[in-house]
């Protein structure tokens, strides 16, 4: 990664209470283009509230957003998505009464030119995502409802991914996955980064964003432990950052040396 | 033995190659299934009725009645849908009917006249889009109070129930004001407020042009996409069908004549010389009816083919994902309830135009009444299901056994007894439905 870029995305200082509670406390984050980040920490560590922040679904207390070098509004989802930023959330975030395309284009539906949804537009489209993501697919004309937790989830990656997302936020997209599904996932990761596209992965599963990131953020308690180069640590480093919640020694000492 | 076995064996074997013709056909035409269950049900109640009565509920008399009687709380019900799809409820809506409607009249038959004396050709369409902006500044009031004040609706619109019932007496301090305005009358249906033969047939072809443009227009739209086409048998028989319905329909509200009075007064008023046996003159579908299936038509193209009536539903589902998705929630609900009160005003003119007279009490209960319609046909109280045609046919429902019970002789407070077992055990079965098939 080369330092004189500008990022994508700088997340500078957010801070977000919940009454007393800090859950998001002077948290800074970057992430380039064609990069993927993954965020990990305990339950209750920040990293939803954190993203959410990027998304627009939580306003924050203070600190600042910069999307390209640009200081970017971000008070709403709508906002969010006109900056090319596209969430895949951890509940899937689905109206399960409606169908697979009324859920993909909720918000951005294809209209005629009398103002009226045009339906067949839209399933046609979700066909051809769908048939990337999930060959499998057939299920169209049925509310999300009666989908399986994997057919879901590939709804929900597929509303991301099908309006030219730059900056795509997945807070546990392989939850719900079987092996497979999760190795489709997987190499879906990499082709979204391969086209230039910044990720951050929120993901319990150390090995997941240990595989599929450059850099790795680990927070603890609200506040950002620190960010590392994946090539210069271990899956045990991150392990100890998630539970002490301080830099490895042997990797301060040499961040220290470095500076 | 091996007789009887093999005789049940093929009696099995053909009930079942016949239920999966059954299935294949509802398949193909893409059929509700749960409203064809409706109608099935509304079918079982009127030959109920019409064997009971002793053979007066399935005339034309009684079904040109109904139809009318139905049209107030079928025109408030295709409203309730949304509001109940959208998570909310509206208990104000039989309060507002009698407060617009004491507006309505004393605007036609007090306010109006000073300036434009009586009778005014212009009056009944001031008079009703005062009300009608009236009833869009109630309901959005409310919608506003809900949305972006968070109380809930039941507790705003519970409030609004004994507001607006109280602000009703407030507009004449409980005095009934009538008559009303000649034309207006006409919205209600009564002796003159129907369209005639000719019109009611000129109706039902255009409706079944309609029918046949919009499975034309669907075949298309599927073709643009190359999607599979449903068999051309499938398309033809809902064609046909559809229309075969709809004329029926016609058919039997224009056998049903004017009274003799009225037409001996209409063959005087045009110089058709009274002859001995007295005249045949169809009086056609009623205005009230035709305001109805308006109402209809156009709440189901927003419910179903609008970006509004989609979030409506998005937000029934998961009011969350839908703040996600970008969907201006708090906005949409404001404007469902604006909807609800704007609905509520042409349930007004109907229900005083029908009375010819504005009184305090019009409408009361008849919140309960359309939450009933729009439950029965269907709408699930938890958000995110329901259908306006479902919602039409719930209040078709409501009023055929409140009807059929009068003219069984059955009494009123039985009525309300029967009337209530029913409105639970039709959500008791629609909810044991709902489980099977999904």
């Amino acid at each position: 990664m080369s330092e004189t870029r500008t990022p994508l995305v700088e997340m500078r200082g957010i801070s977000v209470a919940f009454g007393g509670l800090k859950a998001v406390d002077d948290a800074s984050v970057d992430l380039y283009a064609g990069e993927v980040v993954g965020l990990v920490g305990h339950n209750g560590a920040g990293k939803s509230t954190l993203i959410k922040v990027l998304s627009g679904a939580i306003g924050r207390d203070s600190g600042e957003i910069l999307i390209s070098g640009q200081p970017a509004a971000i008070h709403n989802p709508r906002e969010a998505k006109n900056y090319g930023i596209e969430t895949i959330y951890q509940t899937l975030a689905l109206a399960e009464n409606i169908d697979a395309a009324s859920n993909m284009f909720l918000g951005r539906e294809i209209v005629t030119r009398w103002g009226t949804l045009d339906d067949v537009a839209m399933e046609a489209a979700t066909r051809e995502v769908m048939g990337r993501l999930n060959p499998n697919f057939r299920r169209f004309k049925n509310p999300v409802r009666t989908l399986s937790g994997g057919q879901r989830q590939s709804v929900a990656i597929a509303r991301a991914i099908h309006f030219n997302a730059r900056i795509l936020i997945m807070d546990e997209p392989t939850a719900a996955l079987g092996p497979a599904e999760t190795e489709q996932v997987r190499d879906l990761i990499r082709q979204l980064k391969k086209e230039g596209i910044g990720i951050f992965l929120i993901s319990h599963d150390i090995h997941d964003v240990f595989d599929l990131s450059d850099r790795v953020t680990v927070m603890k308690n609200g506040r950002i432990v620190g960010t590392v180069n994946k090539a210069e640590v271990t899956t045990d480093d991150i392990l100890s950052m998630i539970i002490a919640g301080t830099l490895p020694s042997a990797l301060a000492r040499r961040m220290t040396q470095e500076a | 033995m091996a007789d009887i076995a093999t005789t049940q064996g093929t009696a099995a074997a053909g009930d079942q190659s016949r239920r999966r013709a059954l299935m294949n056909f509802l398949q193909a035409t893409e059929i509700d299934t749960r409203l064809l269950g409706m109608i099935g049900a509304l079918a079982v109640i009127w030959i109920g009725f019409h064997i009971f009565s002793g053979g007066v509920f399935l005339t034309p008399r009684n079904l040109w009645n109904l139809s009318v009687q139905t049209a107030s709380i079928a025109v408030m019900a295709t409203g309730m849908v949304l509001v109940i799809v959208s998570r909310n409820i509206d208990l104000s809506v039989g309060s507002m009917l009698g407060f617009i409607g004491m507006i309505m009249a004393s605007v036609q038959a007090e306010l109006l006249p000073q300036y434009l004396g009586f009778d005014h050709p212009l009056t009944w369409a001031i008079t009703l889009a005062i009300g009608i902006a009236l009833g869009a500044l109630i309901g959005a009031a409310q919608g506003a109070v809900i949305a972006y004040l968070g109380v809930p609706a039941f507790i705003v619109t519970l409030g609004g129930l004994l507001i607006w019932r109280g602000a009703a007496w407030w507009v004449a301090f409980g005095r009934t004001i009538a008559p009303l305005d000649s034309n207006f009358q006409l919205i209600g249906g009564g002796s003159r407020g129907s369209i005639g033969e000719l019109a009611s047939w000129i109706v039902g072809l255009v409706a079944c042009a309609g029918i046949v443009l919009l499975i034309a227009n669907g075949r298309r739209q599927r073709r643009r996409f190359r999607f599979p086409l449903r068999p051309m048998w499938a398309e033809l028989t809902l064609a046909v069908v559809g229309c075969a319905a709809v004329l029926g329909a016609v058919a039997v509200i224009n056998s049903y004549p004017m009274p003799v009075g009225l037409a001996r007064q209409y063959a005087e008023a045009n110089n058709i010389p009274w002859p001995e046996g007295g005249l045949f003159i169809p009086l056609g579908i009623a205005i009230p009816v035709l305001l109805a299936l308006g109402a209809g038509i156009v709440m189901t193209f927003i419910a179903t083919r609008t970006r509004f009536g989609r979030y409506v539903f998005a937000i029934g589902g998961n009011p969350e994902a839908a703040e996600l998705a970008g969907v201006n929630t708090r906005w949409i609900i404001l404007k469902v309830f604006m909807l609800m009160g704007m609905l509520c005003a042409i349930s007004a003119a109907i229900s005083t135009a029908r009375l010819n007279a504005g009184t305090n009490s019009l409408g009361t209960l008849d919140e309960l009444y359309t939450i009933a319609a729009a439950v029965i046909g269907g709408a699930s109280l938890g958000g995110g299901i329901g259908t306006v045609a479902g919602a039409i046919l719930g209040a078709l429902v409501m009023q055929s056994l409140q009807s059929g019970m009068v003219l069984m002789g059955i009494p009123s407070p039985l009525q309300n007894i029967v009337v209530g077992v029913v409105l639970v055990l039709a959500v008791w079965l629609d909810g044991l439905y709902r489980k099977r098939i999904t």
